[in-house]
Parts: C-alpha cells; sequence; structure tokens
C-alpha cells in the first residue's frame, strides 16, 4: 500500500531567498518545476531553462503563472552554445547569479548488452555533460556574484540515489548520477582551496512522483511488465522504509536548504531524500 | 525567522553548551518549546532566561532517568516532536595502544549507550503522539549528532572515532525499523567537522600558540574555517521540520568539504 503525499506543501515563503537570482535547467517538470516554485515563494529571481520552444503552450502557460519574477530561456544542457546564450540573458537581465540547480536529465534502462553506444552517450550528454557545461560557463559568475554574502553562492547538482547504489538493468543510468555525485566532490574542494564563495552539494532523491517517473511507467505498463501504474506506484512505496513515494515539492525543500544561508558550512555533501530506500 | 517549528515539542541532550546550546536556541526562535539536558545548572538557568527553554538534569547513560524524564515530558505535553541526540564526549580518549579501559567504557556509555537510549524513549514518546504531520498520529524526527570523524577516524581519538561511527548505523537501523513498523518517526545523522565551540576556544586558547592553534584548526577543512554553532543547528532544525518529511536514515555532513576527498597540495 502506498500512503497519500502529504496535503500541503512544507511552509514556505518566508522569502528567505530575497535578492538572489537562481537558474535551474530542466525547469518546467516535475522536481526542476517544484524548485522554481519553491525559489519565487522564498522572493528569488528565477531563470528556468528547459527543452521546449518559448512560444510553446507548456512554456506560455507555465510563465504566464509563474508571473514577473521569473523568465524562460529554451537551452539544450549539452550544447555549450545554449549555455552561452543562457548566460548572457542571465547577464542582461541580472547582472548577478547566486544560485545554479543543475537539475535536467533524463532516464535509460535496459540489459547492459542492449545498451547502444548511442543510446550511452545521450544520457552521459544530458546527466553529465550538462552538468560540467553548466557549472563551467556559469562559475565565473557566481563567484563574482557571491562575494560578501552570507554563505556564498550556490551549486546544486541534482544526482539520484542511483547514483549512490547500483541497481539492476540501470547501470547507464548509474553511471551518470555517480559521475554527477564525484564531480560535485571535485569542484566543492576546488572552489574551497581557492577561497572562490562558491558551495557545491549534490541531491539524490529516491522515487519521486515526477512527469519522467510516470513516464517510465508507463512504458512498463506498455511492455506488460505491470497491470497498471497504481500496482507499480505501490510496489515501489512497498520497498521504501517511509511506505511511500515523494513530491516534488519535497526535493524542492532540500534543494531550497542547500541553496540557503543556512547550508553556510555545507559544501561536498550529498542530501539524500528518499525515505530511507539506501538505508535499509 | 519563520515559525516552521510551531507546536513542537523538543528535546536536545547536552543542550547546555556548544551545538547542544545554540541548537536550543535556534528550535525556541522557530516556535518550538524545548526542553534541554545537562549537568551544568549554571549555563543551563542561563540558557532558560534567553530561550524560555526547560532545563532537566539528567545524564544520557543513564538509564533509569529516562523513565522520570519521558514521564515529565508525557505530562506536561502529551507528545515529543523532535529530539535532537547530541550528548557526547571524549573526555580520556586517546590511541588504540593506550587507551584506558575506564575511558573507553565512559565514552561508548555516553556516545554510544547514551544515544542509543535516547533514540529509544524518543520513539516510545513519538509513537503516541496526536496527529502527526499528516493527522494520521505518531511521527517525529530524531537527530542524532555524530561527527565526520566517523568517516575520518582520529589515530588519537579512538573511542570518540568508533562510537561516531557507530551512531550512525544506529540512526539507520533505527530509520528502517520505524518505517517498518509504520511510525512515521525519521532518524537521521549529521557529521559536523571541527565547530568553533566554546571548547574549542578553550583548548585553542590553552596552547603555548594559540594563533597557531587555530589556525591548524581553520586549516583541518578546504574551506579553510571552523563551522559556527549556528550553521550545525541550521541543519538540525531543517532535519527536525516538516520540511524534511521524506528524509530519513541518511547521514548528513556538514564539514566545508572535509570528507568529500583530499586537499591537494
Amino acid at each position: 500500500m502506498s500512503a497519500p503525499l502529504p496535503a500541503v506543501d512544507a511552509p514556505q515563503g518566508a522569502r528567505r531567498l530575497e535578492g538572489r537570482v537562481a537558474l535551474i535547467s530542466g525547469g518546467l517538470r516535475g522536481i526542476g518545476l517544484a524548485c522554481v516554485e519553491r525559489f519565487l515563494a522564498e522572493g528569488a529571481e528565477v531563470v528556468l531553462t528547459d527543452l521546449d520552444a518559448a512560444d510553446s503552450a507548456l512554456a506560455q502557460e507555465t510563465l504566464a503563472r509563474l508571473g514577473q519574477a521569473a523568465s524562460y530561456v529554451t537551452a539544450n544542457v549539452t550544447r555549450e552554445e545554449d549555455w552561452r546564450a543562457t548566460l548572457a540573458a542571465v547577464e542582461q537581465r541580472h547582472g548577478a547569479l547566486h544560485i545554479l540547480v543543475n537539475n535536467a536529465g533524463t532516464d535509460l534502462t535496459g540489459a547492459v548488452e542492449t545498451i547502444t553506444l548511442e543510446s550511452w552517450r545521450r544520457i552521459m550528454a544530458v546527466n553529465v555533460d550538462g552538468v560540467f557545461l553548466g557549472t563551467k560557463t556559469f562559475v565565473p559568475l557566481l563567484a563574482k556574484s557571491g562575494e560578501g554574502l552570507p554563505g556564498g553562492s550556490s551549486i546544486i547538482n541534482v544526482s539520484s540515489i542511483m547514483g549512490l547504489v547500483g541497481y539492476s538493468e540501470v547501470s547507464a543510468y548509474n553511471a551518470s548520477k555517480g559521475a554527477v555525485r564525484l564531480f560535485t566532490k571535485g569542484i566543492a574542494i576546488e572552489f574551497a582551496q581557492k577561497q572562490m564563495p562558491i558551495r557545491a552539494n549534490s541531491v539524490h532523491p529516491g522515487f519521486v512522483r515526477t512527469p519522467l517517473l510516470e513516464a517510465g511507467f508507463q512504458r512498463w505498463v506498455d511492455s506488460g511488465f505491470a497491470e497498471k501504474k497504481q500496482d507499480l506506484v505501490d510496489a515501489m512505496s512497498a520497498t521504501t522504509p517511509n511506505g511511500r513515494l515523494a513530491a516534488p515539492h519535497e526535493i524542492a525543500a532540500g534543494i531550497f536548504f542547500l541553496a540557503s544561508a543556512d547550508a553556510s558550512y555545507m559544501t561536498g555533501s550529498e542530501m539524500v531524500i528518499d525515505g530511507g530506500w539506501t538505508a535499509q | 525567522m519563520s515559525e516552521r517549528l510551531a507546536g513542537k515539542v523538543a528535546l536536545v541532550t547536552g543542550g547546555t553548551g556548544g551545538i547542544g546550546a545554540g541548537t536550543v536556541a535556534r528550535l525556541a526562535r522557530e516556535g518550538a518549546t524545548v526542553w534541554f539536558t545537562g549537568s551544568n545548572a549554571e549555563a543551563a538557568a542561563q540558557i532558560t532566561a534567553a530561550t524560555g527553554a526547560r532545563f532537566a538534569a539528567h545524564k544520557v547513560q543513564d538509564a533509569a532517568a529516562w523513565e522520570a524524564l519521558t514521564a515529565e515530558i508525557r505530562s506536561a505535553h502529551g507528545r515529543l516532536d523532535i529530539a535532537f541526540a547530541n550528548a557526547g564526549t571524549e573526555h580520556g580518549d586517546g590511541s588504540i595502544e593506550n587507551v584506558g579501559l575506564d575511558a573507553w567504557n565512559n565514552i561508548i556509555a555516553i556516545n554510544q549507550t547514551g544515544v542509543m537510549l535516547t533514540v529509544q524513549n524518543a520513539i516510545r514518546l513519538m509513537k503516541d503522539n496526536p496527529g502527526g504531520a499528516n493527522g494520521q498520529g505518531g511521527g517525529g524526527s530524531i537527530i542524532i549528532n555524530s561527527s565526520m570523524n566517523a568517516l575520518r577516524p582520529l589515530g588519537n581519538y579512538v573511542a570518540y572515532s568508533v562510537t561516531k561511527a557507530a551512531v550512525v548505523a544506529l540512526a539507520k537501523s533505527a530509520a528502517v525499523y520505524c518505517g517498518q513498523q509504520g511510525y512515521k518517526i525519521r532518524v537521521n545523522a549529521i557529521l559536523p567537522g571541527v565547530v568553533e565551540t566554546d571548547l574549542i576556544k578553550n583548548i585553542m586558547a590553552a596552547q603555548p600558540d594559540p594563533v597557531a592553534a587555530r589556525a591548524m584548526y581553520e586549516g583541518m577543512a578546504p574551506l579553510k574555517r571552523m563551522a559556527q554553532v549556528d550553521e550545525v543547528a541550521g541543519l538540525v532544525a531543517y532535519l527536525a521540520s516538516d520540511e524534511a518529511g521524506f528524509i530519513s536514515g541518511g547521514e548528513f555532513t556538514i564539514d566545508g568539504a572535509t570528507t568529500a576527498g583530499m586537499m591537494g597540495v
């Protein structure tokens, strides 16, 4: 049995990110969107990027709902020229960046001998190149913007519990998310030693009800692995000590904590938000 | 400061100084009703005056005394929402070659058995809470104060290092158990680096060269400074709050990147 998701969002809106500018990749859906909403509620100005065209219905509707403090840039995280264009947009609109959330990601499942080199390279490009390019592109602006700021600037890279433990037929995703975990530790030590005012931490969500998870469940149903999606939700909840899946806003709360001045001594750390899944 | 913890009752062991005292103040500022334990009544009186938190003279390793303390909390509030198992010591510790058995046993009694008793008694109170986070009864958050030395044991503090590693496993075992029982009780461990507490300040001041001592402590983290008590209290407050409702069985380093890897030359 899966317990219901919390009915009400955690208390928020204390405007603890007033005056801060944040960039979130993969911001139109799931954890990224929850993060955008949380940061806005805390008083930040937010730039979100995603693959969708700026005049797409989803981008238009989302931006109209989010209001003036949010803006959108169409960008593919695997393309360095898209990151350069995003940097130009952020510099023009805000002249600063304090928080970078490298959230955009994709998944890939299957027996290792069936994974094509092309699909392997694609997941590495999105999940690993994307995090590297986002970091590389924005480090100078983050360093400049973080001077004198309590806690400095903050990079939050979204890894996964699959970046901590192996899982059958998830090897490519495991490899990509494991790379994000250790890349984050490397840059955290680098920035600290050079006294650059940037912290870097990774977030490791467990099973979260996002569009990515729903789509994966649907594929399993379509391939006859399960009768209906709810059966998969129940099965996955049963393997989690907390007995349920997470809501996107619960991951956003952890990302927000790492972005805030409250986490000023946390860098090179891992925030696992998995309902006890990796503890068992 | 937002009142994230309004309506919650919290217990902090070893609350009369250092991280414990800072956390008492932080939880109270966020709206919680706070109890704290320890043996320094003079320091406790000052904390009570400043924060309104309630003090109970109590030793964490005293199993019998836990009954009276939990009965008092139950009768005063009928609930416990947050427990910070913080009391700890490194008194008399040494290396594997020279540590005395009395010191070893005392450190294990406080750092390991004391934490076990704190978590055990907290769960017994929390599982009876009326109206948990989702209004279904029960629920709570327990945070254990481990140390980065759980991951990077110190050569001259064998008992301290061993007990701090042990309580990480304790947190995970308790988290998994609470899940298995259907209790909405979360259990997590925090692993701080060197924190600039009064204890550390006194140690530095007592050295022949206090400036060099400070530089040594500050240089231990890639961030080139020690943590402040308030920075650790901020992590405890987050894990204590309903915002961390899906976080359990976790270990959270807060160490200025010390355990993230090795410092280069």
